[in-house]
């Protein structure tokens, strides 16, 4: 069992929170611990309150949109160090996508309700998490426009 | 006489095609095939990582072609073609024993002497991997004379991924480190999916100490340029290929000129930063 000094420390080594003060991560600690998925797991799925964020610490996961009738589409996947999910910082709180563990993930997992209390009382803090997501979401909303483009589509397909 | 430069025979008239016979076909994808090409007085043919040649479809027309084969290896001429049209289309249709015309090669190529020393990082996007090749060759050939190299490659489906297996070989060793991501996927693919200019950001390489290869799409060049430098590399240390269309080859038609620079004579691969304001010029 982690305790919250140790977890401080961990936290502090993660980009994300990179330059954050020392009491910040003690508050931070408080809402985190360790979890393990194994692959095939659904860390959370479409529709689903998000009550928890992840940094990825360990292995990789698939953001998936589900099809109807065909076999779920991966959006994006994530790996070490990256942030699964920002649903829990945006009202109505809902996952808008299923995130499906393709290796044997280990993360570092944040209370949301607790995180969002914390933010609210605290404006230093709510305006550090915001920045770091808002770049976070930021250069996910450009990856996926630049995909847009279709820039490796085929100009025409070859007679066989 | 002109010498013609890549079998240092002489030749009357440096437009004219020198005949190749086709020994090898490969099929790399659906729309992609890798044709490999033997003089058939079994000359050797010289050439750069980066150059192309002019290969000839007889009775249909003549495009630039990347050459995506080993410089070590100047007995086998190897091409790496996409179908987008007529002539293309000829080259996918060809068989063993059959011939073509090939003139070249041509063009300033990827500068890998001159970046010996450095980090090097080299970015392709789908069939641009095929230009890249010979310089990845050539890297791996004197691997002790680079520090850090990384290969980033990004593809539009699982299925597009160009040289397949010779990216499951290069992923295999300890000396270089290999990225691969799509643009989408079904669920079970067990890579990467995103942009490319993602596995930039988290690559292991020294931004002060780098050189980059790029090629691709225009767009994904672009991008990819913009990630380098995001990470302090500098843009006169990254190099692209641009393969606009061309005709003659050889400086003289005009067709791919831009400004005073000609892609087929001063390119195609170019510092970045000598033809920056090409990749955003607008299209009125
Ligand atoms: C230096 C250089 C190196 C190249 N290397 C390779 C290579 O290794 N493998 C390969 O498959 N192709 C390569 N190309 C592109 C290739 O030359 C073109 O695809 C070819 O000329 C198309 O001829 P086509 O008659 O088949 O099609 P066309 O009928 O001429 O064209 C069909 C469609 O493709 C578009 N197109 C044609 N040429 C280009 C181009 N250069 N860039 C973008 N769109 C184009 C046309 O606008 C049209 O929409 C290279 C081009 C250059 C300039």
């Amino acid at each position: 069992m982690v305790d919250q000094r140790d977890m401080a420390s961990i936290i502090g080594e993660v980009d994300f929170f990179d330059g954050l003060p020392a009491d910040t991560l003690e508050l931070l600690a408080g809402c985190a611990k360790n979890v393990r998925f194994n692959a095939g797991d659904y860390i959370y799925r479409e529709g689903q309150a998000a009550d928890t964020f992840y940094i990825i610490r360990h292995g990789s996961v698939a953001v998936q949109l589900h099809v109807p009738g065909r076999r779920p589409l991966v959006i994006e996947s994530l790996t070490t160090n990256e942030v699964l999910g920002w649903s829990w910082i945006v009202a109505p709180y809902r996952w808008s996508f299923d995130a499906q563990c393709v290796t044997l993930v280990r993360a570092l997992a944040f209370d949301a309700t607790c995180l969002r209390g914390k933010m609210e009382t605290d404006c230093a803090v709510g305006y550090e998490m915001l920045r770091r997501f808002v770049t976070v979401m930021s250069q996910r909303l450009r990856g996926t426009r630049i995909r847009l483009a279709d820039m490796y589509a085929p100009t025409v397909n070859a007679a066989d | 006489m002109n010498v013609h430069p890549g079998t240092a025979k002489p030749v009357e008239d440096p437009m004219l095609p020198l005949t190749y016979e086709v020994v090898g076909i490969k099929k790399e994808l659906p729309d992609t095939v890798t044709l490999d090409l033997r003089a058939p007085n079994g000359m050797p043919f010289e050439f750069e990582p980066g150059q192309f040649n002019m290969l000839y479809a007889f009775g249909v027309g003549e495009i630039p072609i990347s050459i995506s084969g080993d410089t070590s290896d100047p007995m086998q001429l190897v091409h790496t073609i996409r179908v987008v049209g007529k002539v293309s289309q000829a080259f996918a249709k060809l068989k063993e024993g059959d011939s073509i015309g090939v003139r070249g090669p041509y063009g300033v190529g990827w500068p890998v002497n001159n970046i010996k020393g450095s980090d090097v990082v080299i970015v392709g996007g789908g069939l641009g991997l095929a230009p890249l090749r010979p310089a990845i060759y050539s890297v791996l050939a004197n691997r002790g004379q680079f520090g850090n190299v990384v290969i980033l490659y990004g593809a539009r489906t699982p299925n597009d991924l160009l040289f397949e297996e010779q990216l499951h070989e290069w992923r295999g060793r300890f000396d270089l480190h290999l990225d691969v991501i799509v643009d989408r996927a079904e669920a079970g693919w067990p890579g990467r999916v995103g942009v490319v200019t993602q596995l930039i950001d988290h690559a292991v390489f020294d931004p002060e100490e780098t050189a980059a290869l790029v090629c691709g799409p225009e767009i994904m060049m672009r991008y990819a340029v913009q990630a380098l430098a995001d990470r302090g590399v500098d843009t006169k240390n990254v190099y692209v290929s641009m393969e606009r269309n061309m005709h003659c080859a050889l400086g003289f038609c005009g067709h791919c000129q831009f400004g005073g620079t000609f892609v087929c004579r001063d390119g195609p691969v170019f510092a970045y930063d000598t033809i920056s304001e090409l990749f955003t010029t607008r299209e009125a």
